[in-house]
């Protein structure tokens, strides 16, 4: 993976005076837990929890053609964005296969905001800026310009409104608007990675640490708790959030993720992967995405081998316990006639085969 | 924290003068969230370093190795509904089996307290 010293993000000396665990996330040292994943699984679905989300990548699209090339390296239509708009999307190489999962915000008419993974920032701003030549727009690799922590819970809102006179009720999901948290500029964005209501915002690394600290005592009414990258993995599991280099990754294409939802093969213009994404459509896929529950006693966990009736049948991309649904789940890759509800499976844990039921997804959705 | 009649393994488990066999409090600690114990039967033969069950965290699993040669003679039952005791009281009322050992002399072999805390000072 990546050499020389792990990267730190800006609260990495507050991660460690919480006593936080730290454990080497692609290249990056981060929080894995404080008080513990479950209790701060928990705290993120009944009241508020705080995550330091700064290794996440930002890349700037800007200009006057700045539309046209996001257009141009992402699968979603940008044009259908408003101002203060954002959306998921995907950026593909040519054969269709996944460079990265992507949050597109339009900031302005000529500017486009693009969070993307942590241990993919540099290949996506070289993807990008490879196809930017024929375009009048630049591409900027903003990751260090921006610390980005997460508010996120029921008690969120309440939370971060503390802290700035932006009208954040007014702000629907998946919008932003940019404003100031305790005086200082920020973006703040109504999107989220946990299946909860919430808010991601991307202030300056320096004025970062004073921010987290504020939103803590802040939150600390409604029992807010710093929340790690243990928990962020359960809350998206259970909220069926794909995850890089799991779910997705070169050798998958959106339709098998169960991410054709992403795919505007009916926009205007070409875009990287659209030949080979047209030839899925046309010739169909063979395997799919789909969840799964733990029947018999065990875990199914990232990389298990699943088979039907004793037969090699796919893999499993993410598992493991889910504190809020109280079973053991887990995603995987199935053939696609046996990629639906209700398939008997076996999950090979530690060399024998445990019984498991393939289910409908996602696991967890939050009451409005 | 450490009691001092139990011996220690550099995988983190205690083996005691009868041959109760627990994980440490600092392999709790280093799981966290214990969610799942996988133990074998009453009557399995153990041997020295190899694995005889599992612990699973959230994120992680976590291989049991023998400290000894022997006999599973009894499991601890009450893991199964309730692997959480593992981080409440590991040394205690948490212990994983009982091995009925093939040859006591074995334990002379394994860390002191006093060696076993050096040991995960210097991690």
């Amino acid at each position: 993976m990546s050499e020389g010293p792990l990267k730190k993000t800006p609260l990495n000396d507050v991660h460690r005076a919480l006593k936080a665990k730290m454990v080497d996330f692609g290249g990056w040292d981060m929080p894995v837990q404080y008080s513990g994943i479950i209790d701060e699984h928990q705290a993120v679905r009944t009241a508020v929890g705080l995550f330091d989300v700064s290794h996440m990548g930002e890349i700037e699209v800007k200009g006057p053609q700045a539309l046209d090339l996001v257009n141009y390296v992402s699968t979603n239509n940008a044009a259908k964005l408003k101002l203060g708009q954002a959306h998921y999307s995907g950026l593909l190489y040519e054969h269709g296969g996944f460079v990265d999962d992507i949050l597109v915000h339009k900031v302005a008419d000529d500017h486009y905001f693009i969070c993307v993974n942590a241990s993919n920032q540099d290949k996506d701003y070289d993807h990008i800026a490879a196809h930017a030549g024929n375009f009048d727009a630049t591409v900027e690799n903003a990751g260090p310009r921006y610390a980005q922590l997460a508010v996120q819970g029921p008690k969120g809102l309440a939370t971060l409104q503390k802290l700035t006179t932006t009208d954040l009720a007014s702000i629907k999901y998946y919008h932003f608007t940019d404003g100031a948290v305790s005086g200082t500029p920020a973006r703040i964005a109504r999107t989220g990675y946990t299946g909860e209501d919430g808010f991601e915002i991307y202030i300056a690394p320096e004025e970062s640490p004073r921010i987290w600290n504020e939103l803590l005592d802040a939150g600390q009414e409604f029992g807010i708790k710093p929340a790690g990258l243990g928990a962020r993995n359960t809350l998206r599991l259970e909220a069926k959030m794909a995850l890089y280099g799991h779910e997705i990754d070169a050798s998958i294409n959106p339709y098998e993720a169960d991410l054709g939802w992403i795919v505007k093969l009916d926009k205007p213009g070409d875009f990287v992967g659209r030949k080979a994404l047209e030839e899925v459509q046309k010739n169909g896929i063979k395997r799919k995405l789909v969840g799964f529950e733990m029947v018999g006693r065990g875990i199914g966990r990232d990389g298990y081998e699943v088979q039907l009736n004793g037969v090699n049948a796919g893999w499993v991309t993410s598992g493991g316990p889910a504190p809020t649904v109280g079973k053991n789940i887990g995603l995987c890759y199935l053939p696609v006639e046996q990629a639906v509800p209700g398939v008997a499976i076996q999950v090979m844990v530690r060399n024998q085969p445990v019984d498991a039921i393939t289910v409908a997804t996602p696991f967890y959705k939050r009451s409005k | 924290m450490y009691p001092d009649q139990y011996k220690y393994t550099k995988e983190h488990e205690w083996v005691a003068p009868d041959g109760t066999v627990g994980i440490t409090d600092h392999a709790q600690k280093e799981l966290g969230d214990i969610v799942y114990v996988d133990l074998p039967k009453p009557g399995a033969a153990v041997e020295t370093g190899k694995s005889f069950g599992s612990v699973e965290s959230v994120k992680a699993v976590s291989d049991i190795y023998s400290p000894v040669d022997g006999e599973i003679a009894e499991v601890n039952e009450a893991l199964t509904t309730a692997p959480e005791k593992l981080n409440e009281d590991p040394h205690g009322a948490a212990w994983l089996v009982k091995i009925k050992l093939s040859n006591a002399s074995q334990l002379d072999g394994l860390m002191s307290k006093a060696d076993y805390e050096a040991y995960i000072g210097g991690l």
